[in-house]
């Protein structure tokens, strides 16, 4: 954006004001599930008093940890208009791999660490076939997610790792914490600010932004394109990988099926949480606010009484909203750039 | 999940497909001689069984009998499957498993059953996805002179020679009510946390255990809930823990299903309700274990799918020799299980559920 050379005299104040009022738009569509999220709770709270005592408070975190982690490395891929579709079945052949080296009693720190690289693994492959293949990356991941999901049923067959296979440690890892804060939701909360930063003061960070917006502008201005999707997919991979560990430490229980289609929920999360599927906007925040509330959900209909049927249709909903009310932000925000620009041209005309 | 599994059931009507031209070849090479003489045979005993069940006709050898489970490489099955192997090695007969990956591949189950025509296995041995789906496939197996055996899951009843119960559903029912009663003192709120609200196992088995709550000696136990946590661990989670905001009183929960209750159990034992909360139902005693060991759970009970895929192979085995043919009130001897008599609708059922609790789970690993 500041880059080019001529207009730069009258340019800079312009930009700023520009993006600071695309700052405020998409903190406010942040807000907005922030908002929701908390009147759904505090009316679920009024319905039934035991919801968020300190169990309740701590389950709801830990229900959401792993979806935030999985939607924040998805939201780095989505905001490159690219997607990934094989985190559901990374995430199961990770947690496989973590169980079966803890079962053959591995110290359960290279466990998790095992995962992850793992994960970054997948993430490799999919990175290099979608930047050097140009080939759509949701036909790609596709193809990944059957490919590991076969490689998961080869590997492990019928077997599976039970609660009995795992150190203790490791299990009350899953479930203990500081109060009502759980350990697994202080880890994820590092993960999404450190995501967080990065994207948004890194250089590279940003050049995944201008990726999405438009990919051509972006290889003209001299983004490294290829490097930069392949980063985006490895932050993806290794994310699903961490997420497959903590599910193994949080739930005890893995066979080959796990994490099966979990990359929808995952699409869900992203969206709702107003990560543009077009690319270019959108933060890891609202991803994990969409991850949060879309879990919440799930945790308030059976606490209020609601049949689990409702869960869907009302998961559907909330996506059709959410995109509703991304389409009606961004004609907006449009329309205030193309009249900022008009007036732009006639300052420099009158000057 | 219907663009995942297309692929798939490509791949395995492609399977199909190649292996039925690859038997056809075999076929067509193959002497006439040798196929006549196996159609004779085939058609003899079929005609004979047809008129009359002959219970001391010898255990006919070199005999086919294919598994096809709901899914394989699934835990369970496997276990099952390995069972009836055991079983029919041991009477001298040949052990094939077949299957699709998916547990909801109802097209890939129905190429599989055509396949196994087409070889001209002695008896199939089927857990069906659907009790109305195979029903074509499989007659058109019987009609070529093939055994059909459902165990698990049934098909309906005239689209199989024999079903192979792992309990009787009653029992099965009433027996979780009284493990869960006896835990909680006949008295208190219980709660049911079952698979989806489709499964027909669990909601005849939930039926019954409202049956067995009507008893005088249960009349303290009330009922409060029946959640769905639709066989997934993180949906089994939630619903648990809006049964125990709900119901803050709540002394126990009952989960049929064996997803359902590793689920709920993970959840308890790392939550405020350990120990305060009882949990019974269906389960294997590989996933109980740490459990049953950290004391969240006291007692469970499951049926041996080893002894029901084994129960299987012999009344396969059974029915193709002509001891049986499947009509109520034939007994016949399956090995070292001792003798089983064919019940109504053609059901063979294994027995009562067996119990495990912290003195014999180390004695089971499955």
């Amino acid at each position: 954006m500041t880059m080019t050379a001529k207009p730069a005299s009258a340019a800079p104040p312009e930009a700023a004001s520009t993006s600071g009022f695309l700052d405020r738009v998409l903190k406010v569509r942040e807000l907005a599930i922030l908002v929701v999220l908390v009147l759904m709770l505090l009316a679920t709270q009024l319905d039934n008093h035991a919801f968020l005592s300190e169990q309740g408070i701590k389950d709801l975190l830990l229900n959401a940890t792993i979806l935030v982690l999985v939607a924040v490395g998805q939201a780095t891929v989505v905001i490159t208009r690219n997607v990934d579709l094989s985190v559901g079945s990374t995430m199961g052949i990770t947690a496989f791999a973590a169980g079966e080296f803890l079962r053959g009693g591995g110290n359960p720190l290279v466990g998790v660490l095992i995962a992850i690289a793992l994960g970054i693994g997948f993430g490799v492959v999919n990175g290099l076939l979608v930047s050097l293949g140009q080939v759509p990356a949701l036909v790609v991941t596709l193809g990944t997610l059957y490919i590991i999901r076969g490689l998961d049923s080869i590997w492990f067959g019928s077997k599976q790792i039970t609660a009995a296979d795992l150190p203790s440690g490791f299990a009350d890892f899953g479930h203990n914490g500081f109060g009502a804060v759980p350990y697994l939701a202080l880890l994820t909360a590092v993960v999404l600010i450190v995501a967080a930063y990065y994207l948004r003061s890194y250089r590279s960070g940003r050049d995944l932004y201008a990726l999405g917006s438009s990919p051509e502008a972006a290889r003209l201005a001299g983004v490294p394109v290829r490097k930069r999707i392949l980063t985006a997919y490895i932050v993806c991979g290794a994310l699903a990988g961490l997420a497959g560990a903590l599910y193994l430490a949080r739930f005890g229980n893995v066979d080959s099926g796990t994490g099966n289609g979990y990359e929808l929920t995952v699409v869900s999360a992203v969206v709702v949480g107003g990560v543009a599927f077009t690319g270019g906007s959108g933060s890891v925040y609202g991803a994990a606010l969409g991850a949060l509330l879309l879990t919440s959900i799930n945790s308030v209909l059976p606490s209020i009484g609601v049949s689990s049927v409702w869960v869907q249709a009302i998961d559907g909903i909330l996506l059709l909203l959410a995109i509703a009310v991304d389409r009606v932000v961004a004609l907006r925000v449009a329309a205030v750039l193309r009249k900022r620009a008009a007036q732009t041209r006639s300052a420099i005309h009158h000057a | 999940m219907s663009y995942r599994t297309a692929p798939a059931r490509r791949a395995a009507a492609a399977v199909a497909v190649v292996a039925a031209v690859a038997i056809g070849a075999t076929a067509c090479g193959g002497t006439t001689k040798k196929s006549t003489d196996s159609d004779s045979t085939k058609s003899g005993s079929g005609s004979s069984a047809a008129a009359s069940a002959n219970p001391s006709a010898p255990i006919k050898k070199g005999l086919t009998i294919a598994y096809l489970p709901k899914q394989v490489n699934n835990p369970y099955f496997t276990i099952s499957d390995n069972g009836g192997k055991k079983a029919v090695e041991a009477l001298g007969e040949k052990y094939k498993e077949v299957g699709t990956s998916s547990g909801t591949d109802t097209a890939g189950q129905v190429s599989y059953v055509n396949t196994l025509t087409q070889q001209q296995a002695s008896a199939i041995a089927v857990s069906a996805q659907d009790p109305g789906a195979l029903c074509t496939a499989l007659n058109q197996a019987r009609k070529n002179g093939v055994k059909v055996v459902t165990y698990d899951s049934d098909t309906n009843t005239n689209c199989r020679d024999a079903f192979v119960s792992q309990a009787s559903a009653e029992d099965l029912g009433r027996t979780e009510v009284q493990l869960m009663a006896k835990q909680i003192g006949n008295k208190g709120q219980i709660a049911i946390l079952s698979a989806a609200q489709t499964a027909t196992n669990q909601n005849t088995w939930i039926d019954f255990m409202k049956d067995e709550l009507k008893k005088p000696e249960y009349k303290d136990i009330q009922l409060v809930k029946v959640a769905y946590g639709n066989d997934d661990a993180q949906a089994s989670f939630q619903q648990t823990q809006g049964l125990l905001q709900q119901y803050p009183n709540l002394k126990g929960i009952i989960s049929p299903t064996t997803v359902g209750i590793k689920a709920a159990a993970q959840y308890l034992s790392g939550s405020k309700y350990k120990g305060k909360v009882q949990l019974t139902g269906l389960g294997t005693p590989n996933d109980m274990r740490a459990y049953v060991t950290n004391g969240t759970v006291q007692s469970f009970e499951l049926w041996d799918p080893a002894k029901l895929g084994a129960l299987a192979g012999y009344t396969a085995v059974a029915l193709a020799s002509g001891q049986i043919t499947g009509a109520p009130g034939e007994t016949f001897t399956a090995g070292d299980m001792g003798s089983y008599t064919i019940g109504k609708d053609s059901t063979v059922v294994l027995g009562k559920p067996t119990v495990f609790d912290k003195s014999n789970i180390d004695q089971y690993h499955f």
